[in-house]
Order: C-alpha cells, then sequence, then structure tokens
C-alpha cells in the first residue's frame, strides 16, 4: 500500500515542459509499478531455495541451498498429491476453456448474425449472469448437484464454468465485425445449410476471438478457489488452488509445513505465468474497438 | 434449420438455426444460473421446525417462514459489521486500484516512455497469479521473521504488525491492488490505443500540454471503461472470500465471518443453517442487481447504441 500510495502524486506533479525531461517521470513511475508487480513473485523464488532452518534465520532476500530437498519433500507430501492437483487444474481448466470457447463462439455468432424473437432477451440473459454474485450460485449449485449425485466429481467444477457471459459478449462484438453479412449470403444461396455455414466458414473467421476467449475463461477457472472449494471433498480431485489452501490451513499452526507451501506456490504459478508470456499477443480486451471500425 | 426456404424470403427470417446455436447456452443457463437463484429465493423462505425434541422421524420438518430470514439477517449485527468492514476495504481497493491503473494506463500512452513493453508485461503478470496463491505470497511477506518488508520496516525503527487488527484491511486491500491493477490498466489502455492520434496532434499545435492532454483529452475518453471497470470490481469486492479465507491461517484478526459471503459460506456448511445462507446470499445479490442495471445500460450503450 505504502509503495502505491508514493507513486500517486508522482505523475500529478510531472511538469509537462521540454519532452525529453518529460520522459523521465514517467517512465520511472512505470518502473516502480513494475517493481512492485514483480516484487512478491521475486521473493517467493528467493524463498523456495531456503532450507526449513535457512527461511527463518538466514536474510531474507538471499538464496538458501534446499530448492532441491524441498521439491523432493513437496513431492512426497502425501503420496505425491500435489502433482494430481496440478493435474487436475490443467484437467479443469483445459476442458472447461475449450467447451466454454465453442458454447461461446456459437451463442456469439447466433446472436450477432441472425434477427429472430427473443434475442434482446437471451442476450439481456446471458450477460445479466455476470452480474450475479457466485456465492448466490456456488451454494445452490452444489446443493442441486448433490441431489443430482454429482457433487464431489469432476463434473461439479467442470459444468458450471462453460458458461461465460463475458466470453459470449466477445464473441457476440467480434462476429457483428468479423463476419461479412454478404458472404453469409452468398454462400446461402449456394446452397449452403445454416451448419455448414457456421462450422466452415463462421466459426473460422472468429478464431482471433475464440482464442482470447479461451486465455481468458482458462485464467478465471484456474484461478477459481470457491467453486471447487465448495464443491469438493476428497482431495484428490482438488485443483492446485483448493489444495493450496488445505495445505496452509493444515500447517498453519507448524511452520515446518511453510517450507512446503512456498515452494508449491511458486511450482502452481509456472505454467500461468509460462501460458502468459508465451500467449501475450492473444490478451486482447480490445476485440470490440479494435475491429469495428468500418 | 432451414436450408430450403423459397427464395421470396429475402431477409431471412431465421427459422431454427439461431435457436439450435444458443441452445447450448441458455440450457447451462437454466440449470446453472436460473435454477439456483430461483432456489436460493426458495430456500431463503423457509426453516427447519423441530417439534418436541427433535427426535425420530417428522420430528424436524421444513416449513414455509416468510420473510423472517431477511428479517434475522438484516437485524444480525455481525453481517452489518461484515458489510462495513468490506466497504472500508473497497473504498481503498476501488479507488487505489483503479486510481493506479488510469495513471499507468496514461502514462504508458505518453510519448517518451522507456521499457514500456517490460513495464507493461509485469504489472499484467499478477494477473496470471490466483487470488489464492496472492493471498499466500503476501501473507508470508506480512509474516515476521521471512519477510524483507518486516526486516525494512524493523530496520527504520517502525515495529508494524501487518496483520494486526489495525493494519489487515489494508493488508488485504494491497492484495487485491495488485492482483488486479493490471488488467484494469490493460483494458483503458487498449481503450486509449484506439483514439486516433491526430486529436492529440491538433491538441498539440494547439499548445496543450501532455498533462493537458492527458485530463482534458484522454480521460474523458477512457470514462465509459473506467465505469465499465469500476462496476466489474464493485461486484468483485462485494463478494470478497479468497484473500480473507487464505489469510486467515496466518492471523486472529480475522474472523470467520470478516466478509458477508464468509458468513454465507460458515452458514451454509458450518452451522449448516442452509436457509440463513440462502437469505444472506440474495441480500449480497440484491445490492449487486441495484449496479447491475447500471451497468447493462452501460455495455448496451457503448457496445451496441448503433441502433439495434
Amino acid at each position: 500500500m505504502t509503495r502505491a500510495n508514493a507513486t500517486a502524486p508522482a505523475a500529478g506533479t510531472a511538469r509537462p515542459g521540454r519532452r525529453r525531461a518529460y520522459g523521465a517521470a514517467p517512465t520511472a513511475v512505470l518502473l516502480l509499478g513494475a517493481l512492485y508487480c514483480l516484487f512478491p513473485v521475486a521473493w517467493v523464488l528467493v524463498a523456495a531455495t531456503k532450507s526449513r532452518a535457512e527461511l527463518f534465520t538466514t536474510s531474507t532476500l538471499l538464496p538458501g541451498t534446499g530448492l532441491l530437498a524441498n521439491l523432493a519433500d513437496l513431492a512426497a507430501y502425501r503420496d505425491g498429491v500435489f502433482w494430481l492437483w496440478m493435474l487436475n487444474t490443467v484437467l479443469y481448466a483445459g476442458v472447461g476453456a475449450l467447451l466454454s470457447t465453442a458454447v461461446s463462439a456459437v451463442s456469439g455468432y447466433a446472436l450477432a448474425k441472425f434477427r429472430f424473437p427473443g434475442r434482446g432477451l437471451a442476450f439481456n440473459l446471458l450477460l445479466g449472469g455476470v452480474l450475479v454474485p457466485a456465492v448466490v450460485l456456488a451454494v445452490p449449485q452444489y446443493l442441486l448437484l448433490s441431489k443430482a449425485g454429482l457433487a464431489g466429481t469432476y463434473w461439479s467444477v467442470l459444468l458450471p464454468q462453460i458458461l461465460s457471459p463475458y466470453g459470449i459478449y466477445l464473441a457476440r462484438v467480434y462476429a457483428a465485425a468479423a463476419i461479412p453479412d454478404a458472404l453469409l449470403e452468398a454462400a446461402r444461396i449456394d446452397g449452403a445449410t445454416e451448419g455448414r455455414l457456421a462450422l466452415n466458414v463462421a466459426l473460422p473467421l472468429m478464431l482471433p476471438a475464440m482464442v482470447t476467449i479461451f486465455l481468458f475463461q482458462f485464467v478465471a477457472i484456474w484461478t477459481n478457489f470457491l467453486l471447487p472449494f465448495i464443491m469438493l471433498g476428497d482431495d484428490h480431485r482438488f485443483p492446485m488452488t483448493v489444495g493450496l489452501y488445505t495445505m496452509l490451513a493444515a500447517g498453519a499452526n507448524q511452520p515446518s509445513l511453510y517450507n512446503l507451501i512456498i515452494t508449491g506456490t511458486l511450482l502452481s504459478l509456472i505454467p500461468l505465468v509460462a501460458l502468459f508470456l508465451t500467449m501475450q499477443r492473444y490478451w486482447r480486451t480490445d476485440l470490440s474497438s479494435g475491429s469495428v471500425k468500418n | 434449420m432451414s436450408p430450403h426456404r423459397p427464395a421470396g424470403a429475402r431477409t431471412r427470417r431465421a427459422g431454427a438455426a439461431p435457436y439450435l446455436f444458443l441452445a447450448p447456452a441458455m440450457v447451462l443457463f437454466a440449470l446453472f444460473t436460473a435454477l439456483p437463484i430461483g432456489y436460493t429465493a426458495y430456500l431463503s423462505l423457509r426453516r427447519t421446525k423441530v417439534s418436541g425434541l427433535g427426535l425420530g422421524k417428522g420430528a424436524r420438518k421444513e416449513v414455509f417462514v416468510g420473510l423472517a430470514n431477511y428479517a434475522t439477517a438484516l437485524g444480525d449485527g455481525e453481517l452489518w459489521a461484515g458489510w462495513l468492514r468490506v466497504l472500508g476495504y473497497g473504498a481503498l481497493v476501488l479507488v487505489v486500484m483503479l486510481g493506479l491503473a488510469l495513471l499507468f494506463a496514461l502514462l504508458l500512452d505518453t510519448l517518451h516512455v522507456r521499457f514500456a513493453r517490460f513495464s507493461r508485461a509485469a504489472i499484467f503478470l499478477p494477473y496470471a497469479v490466483p487470488g489464492v496463491a496472492a493471498s499466500l505470497l503476501w501473507g508470508f511477506l506480512y509474516l515476521p521473521g521471512v519477510s524483507p518488508v518486516n526486516d525494512a520496516l524493523s530496520a527504520l525503527g517502525a515495529r508494524v504488525d501487518l496483520l494486526g487488527a489495525g493494519t489487515v484491511t489494508f493488508s488485504m486491500a494491497n492484495v487485491a491492488v495488485w492482483g488486479g491493477v493490471g488488467f484494469n490498466m490493460l483494458v483503458l489502455y487498449t481503450t486509449l490505443r484506439a483514439v486516433p492520434r491526430e486529436y492529440y496532434e491538433a491538441a498539440r499545435i494547439d499548445g496543450a500540454s501532455e498533462t493537458q492532454i492527458a485530463l482534458r483529452i484522454k480521460v474523458p475518453i477512457v470514462t465509459p471503461a473506467i465505469i465499465l471497470t469500476t462496476v466489474f470490481s464493485i461486484i468483485a469486492t462485494v463478494q470478497v472470500f479468497t484473500e480473507p479465507m487464505t489469510l486467515r491461517p496466518l492471523t486472529n484478526t480475522i474472523s470467520t465471518t470478516w466478509s458477508p459471503l464468509m458468513k454465507v459460506y460458515r452458514d451454509a456448511f458450518v452451522t449448516g443453517d442452509l436457509y440463513s445462507a440462502a437469505a444472506t446470499a440474495v441480500v449480497i445479490a440484491a445490492i449487486s442487481v441495484v449496479l447491475s442495471f447500471g451497468f447493462l445500460r452501460v455495455v448496451r450503450d457503448r457496445a451496441f447504441g448503433e441502433g439495434r
């Protein structure tokens, strides 16, 4: 907080005088922001290398000698359940985001390119879903899935996260701009069925939007805590977030577990950060503004 | 699907196709949004009635109690205290997070910034860190003994318990700001990038300074985007759960009912009072609904305002 507040006045007072002088202040403020955002990640990188003894005794910014031991301990924790959490997370996020992208894309296409009674209502209902607090949904979802005998299964985490109001919104905006009506009309005159048209003409044109929707939903599911926390009881089905939480809850009174939690946190960051860095050009929130220039 | 419509239907009435395309989304909506909402509303109006000693078959019965659960929820001092805590926390998060996001976006959009790509990526990076992991990272950074933050503070002679009763709200808000500033910055920045550069050139020729351009031209341009991100952030803060839940094992200053959502969780799964949980959940939803209409209006006017 202190760091965050300290940066705020800097820009307000940045003097707009000569161009060259002007560049230094914004650069410095942005670098301070970058430092603030990288600092905890850098710290966990260092802390994960410390052995149990070193964690509380050596200087907090000096690397230790315990990384391999920590990794081995983590791998041995409850018969390697940590790797299972990792695998589960990949499964939930990968399959969930794939299904979500497919549903969003066909919905967005239908909403953007067809005129039919109930269109406005359908869009408002689906988009309104974004405003319903997760809690209003998660608890009754658990109760209803229990009645269906699905609570505690992989399905109970996968199914409620397929519908993505934001994904449908993006797909609709993108489809409206990227699919020319004339192209659809021409294909129809050539006798293409609506199903073929969607699959072979519309959806391929929506591919960039679909990649973006997939990424956003992948991150949303990967980082979700509340839903799996409520749905799951068996730690063999936990995703990473719930697993790390239970580890902390168990280890709060025994600092010997701190090393494992720190190492586990570090490992849990790697896949998403890697995805994030390699796919950077697809992180676009401007699918609408970028393409709706007629 | 009706591919063989008579050629006379020029502007095609769509037939069944759009309904089929929308079917998966609508089925999911019915099962995982509408039905749970209805069920919550139903539960919030009911309560278990115990007759006799509560033993044996039929001694426990679920009965309709009208708005009694709401009366209890609204009269619950702890819940109001939770709202107050979340209000303070939320105000802090919104102002600092969106203020910083706007500041960073405006700075990225100025002419002479070095290392802009690096700074942008670094500030966006926490978006990829789950709330649980972020809370863990900062939680350890708040702990005395393992934290360079505490080292630095005590070197300066300040002994601050970052997880104490007076500071925990700030510490928690910091976790949320850290996690959210990058995403909001990106939303605002992409909005700024879509503005034709000629606007600014014209202003420069008229002698406007960079600060004046930022405040008088750019801020008004991104105002709709700011409203949008604000509403999204309000909805998220009203439901704050992950951060206090994760920091709780590290301190004794966060109660099990610190935020309203934590109370819902406790009622539903710890004390087993589903009916109170449902009523509280509806109250939380009602507060969000007030905002939701404003939000839908913004979205419609902005993205689909082209006369449909």
